[in-house]
């Protein structure tokens, strides 16, 4: 049981960090341009499937510098000859054509590397465990998630909070005209702040591919869990990702190790009952509910407090 | 002056009521004669989805068109119609009750449209951007939740059903596609009728107030989240009337119809019709089920070619087909619509050259990565061509490039002519 607590807590982690390395990006862009970026966990997916590619031809450690920037400049062109043009339609048209987009884009990648999974592996140079807890081996590679995801995570802290691009970015946050008038180029720091958010997602991807399955199918199952991780910590609000991402992260992990079901609890049912929605429910195991896990979460955080964790307004 | 334009209004207003009724008469005609000429077991069954995906559409469109709700989940409500339908088919051949199949699409709506009374309060609480990840996370809720619940939706494989062990009516069994395809008409042309009275009650107007300016729907005395819920109510019944008659059509319910792929397909289909107008998404749903149906027979990767036409709909005409249609009205009334049409067929050429280049390199890359097991020659429009051959490539990128560039130029010659032709159409008082 200990074993499983500890390795379930690390996992969780891991999964949370890496979904904060999806959502941080999400938020920020929401809450300067008010676009939701439906397209985000495509990039991610981009970002994996460029690390693939890329590691097939130069090696791994290229490719985790170089499809991060090549899918930062795929979002900044968006960015710059997709949203740009579309803002003067509207909020709702912008966010169509982010739904547009990650629609194509999943069909132009199951076009190009087809819709089974591909061979992306883990590169030899971390293939090995790390270290051993109650007899499970614990391997390197997460470990190196972790700590990138960690270290991405301090950077950007530190250059939102320290730097002066940073300040910027929190001016144009909320006060994005008047950015404007002290003679900034707003529409360069939405593309950059785009652009970053983008290639973080595409990080994300490159470190996640070979430890996860790489398909063309992953954006459309990430996706929507970012959406709640972002909506259930508050649209626009940056802690409350953070917080949202390690428990959803760590509520799914735990989910999945677990086996039990009511029927292990409180014993079978009367066999004579026969099929009904009550035996289903009954014999239903908590690893299997473990996928809708997030969206229990997000209705039950809409009856109970609707703007979200730490969100303080309205839409 | 005055006395002329009265007289004028007068005689535009009624000659309008007698063309509404005419569109109406005309639309229910064809509906009866379009089996009589295209006999065809394949075309009734394309005419009985198209019909279905009509009314889907237009229940989507209570929500963006008219109150502004935009929702990425609309398809759970067709869904759970489409399962409620099944069961309520079964039940009825089980216990011999006296309803026939005509009724059935009724229990879909009522299934639709008590989802939409459970959850609708909650997600109606917010519009906008919130609203739409709501409705994401809602939709994926159900449609995963629908592969637990095994005896209800049937696990992976579904729920069938036999619409011929039903009560008979008219001595009709409802065994043939003819026969299904009039009942489904019928649905069509009742619920069409229905949700245009709607936007023309009192309820329909609020509706259209809240997704303009909320606020001031709350200064004049009304609550915005009510009166988005009620829409949200109607737009769930008459999505599980679309799902009723797709269950009856196809006999079988099962969890692709609550999917993602099913909400992305009917937002397509009101989009590119056009929410602005209420024949928009009855436009957008007859082309994106006649396309899906052509072009998965033609080629492998026809949803790509959706996204493609969504993404250029959504960048360049945002108002959809219908707004494209009806912004010649003015033009036609002043009689110069002539002039714009010349610069029309200019822009077309490239334009076409343009669409020709993107389809021969999407086919092009598609075989070029699943060679082995078609060959490489591709077939397009009667010509071959080779998939790794460099000419084949090299003549996709001038067609886009060249397409795209002189394309350009000619668009901006369009617009050049319209705007004249729209002046002489404010110079005669049909343009304000």
């Amino acid at each position: 049981m200990l074993e499983l607590i500890v390795i379930s807590t690390l996992n969780g982690v891991l999964f949370g960090m890496l979904l904060f390395l999806l959502s941080s990006g999400l938020t920020v862009i929401f809450s300067m341009m008010g676009v939701l970026n439906f397209a985000h966990a495509s990039f991610y997916m981009l970002g994996a499937f460029f690390g693939y590619q890329l590691t097939k031809w130069i090696g791994f450690w290229p490719a985790l510098v170089l499809a991060p920037l090549l899918v930062g400049a795929v979002g900044m062109a968006v960015e710059r000859y997709g949203l740009r043009n579309t803002h003067k339609h509207g909020h709702v048209a912008e966010l169509l054509l982010t739904f547009g987009l990650a629609f194509a884009i999943e069909e132009i990648v199951s076009m190009i590397w087809g819709k089974s999974p591909v061979d992306y592996r883990v590169p030899t140079a971390l293939d090995f465990p790390a270290f051993t807890v109650f007899s499970t081996n614990y391997p390197a590679y997460k470990i190196f998630m972790l700590a990138v995801s960690v270290a991405i995570f301090v950077a950007l802290l530190i250059a939102l909070k320290r730097t002066r691009v940073g300040l910027i970015v929190q001016a144009a946050l909320t006060y994005p005209s008047m950015v404007g008038h002290l003679g900034h180029n707003v529409g360069r720091v939405f593309m950059l702040v785009f652009g970053v958010g983008s290639a973080l997602a595409g990080l994300a991807g490159v470190i996640a591919g070979p430890s996860l399955v790489t398909q063309s199918d992953m954006a459309a199952f990430l996706g929507p869990i970012l959406f709640v991780v972002i909506v259930f910590g508050g649209l626009g609000s940056l802690p409350g990702a953070f917080i949202a991402s390690l428990l959803i992260g760590l509520i799914q992990t735990f989910a999945v190790a677990l086996n039990g079901s009511l029927a292990s609890v409180f014993g079978p049912l009367d066999p004579n009952l026969g099929p009904s929605v009550l035996t289903d429910v009954w014999n239903v195991t908590i690893a299997q509910i473990a996928p809708i896990l997030p969206y229990v979460l997000l209705v039950l955080i809409l009856i109970v407090r609707p703007m979200g964790l730490l969100g303080t307004r309205e839409t | 002056m005055s006395e002329v334009t009265a007289a004028h209004e007068v005689k535009e207003r009624s000659e309008g009521r007698v063309l509404f009724y005419a569109t109406w008469l005309i639309a229910a005609i064809a509906l009866i004669l379009l089996p009589l000429i295209f006999s065809s077991g394949g075309s009734l069954t394309s005419f009985s989805l198209i019909g279905i995906a009509i009314i889907f559409a237009l229940s989507y469109n209570i929500l963006l068109g008219q109150t502004g709700l935009l929702s990425f989940g609309h398809a759970v409500h067709y869904g759970l119609g489409g399962f409620l339908a099944v069961h309520v088919m079964n039940a009825v051949a089980n216990h011999d009750w006296p309803i026939p199949l005509p009724f059935i699409p009724l229990a879909g709506g009522i299934g639709g449209l008590a989802f939409a009374i459970l959850v609708g309060w909650v997600m109606t609480k917010r519009a906008g951007t919130a609203f739409a990840m709501i409705s994401l996370g809602i939709g994926e809720l159900v449609a995963s939740s629908s592969l637990i619940l095994r005896s209800v939706f049937g696990g992976e494989s579904g729920i069938t059903t036999d619409r011929t062990a039903l009560p008979h009516m008219f001595g009709w069994t409802f065994g043939p596609q003819r026969q299904v395809y009039y009942l489904i008409a019928f649905w069509v042309m009742v619920s069409a009728i229905a949700m245009y009275a709607l936007t023309r009650t009192p309820l329909g107007r609020i509706c259209n107030a809240v997704r303009d300016n909320p606020e001031r729907v709350e200064f004049i005395g009304y609550d915005p989240h009510v009166v988005r819920y009620f829409a949200y109510g109607f737009a769930g019944f008459f999505a599980g009337v679309a799902g009723g008659l797709t269950a009856i059509n196809f006999e079988i319910a099962n969890a692709a119809y609550l999917g993602a792929t099913q909400s992305g397909l009917v937002l397509f289909a009101a989009f590119i019709g056009g929410t602005a107008y209420f024949f928009g998404p009855i436009l957008g749903a007859i082309l994106v089920t006649y396309l899906q149906l052509g072009l998965t027979n033609v080629t492998t990767v026809w949803q790509l070619y959706f996204g493609i036409i969504f993404i250029g709909i959504v960048m360049f005409a945002p108002g959809g087909i219908a707004r494209l249609l009806m912004m010649h009205r003015p033009l036609i009334r002043a009689g110069s619509w002539l002039s714009v049409i010349p610069s029309y067929l200019v822009a077309a050429l490239p334009t076409l050259a343009l669409a020709l280049g993107v389809i021969l390199a999407i086919e092009t890359v598609a075989h070029y990565t699943t060679t082995g097991s078609e060959g490489n020659v591709i077939n397009l429009v009667g010509i071959p061509f080779n998939a790794t051959a460099p000419t084949t490539w090299l003549a996709a990128a001038v067609l886009v490039i060249g397409g795209f560039l002189i394309a350009r130029i000619t668009w901006r010659r369009v617009v050049e002519a319209w705007d004249r032709a729209a002046g002489v159409a404010r110079d005669r008082g049909y343009l304000a």
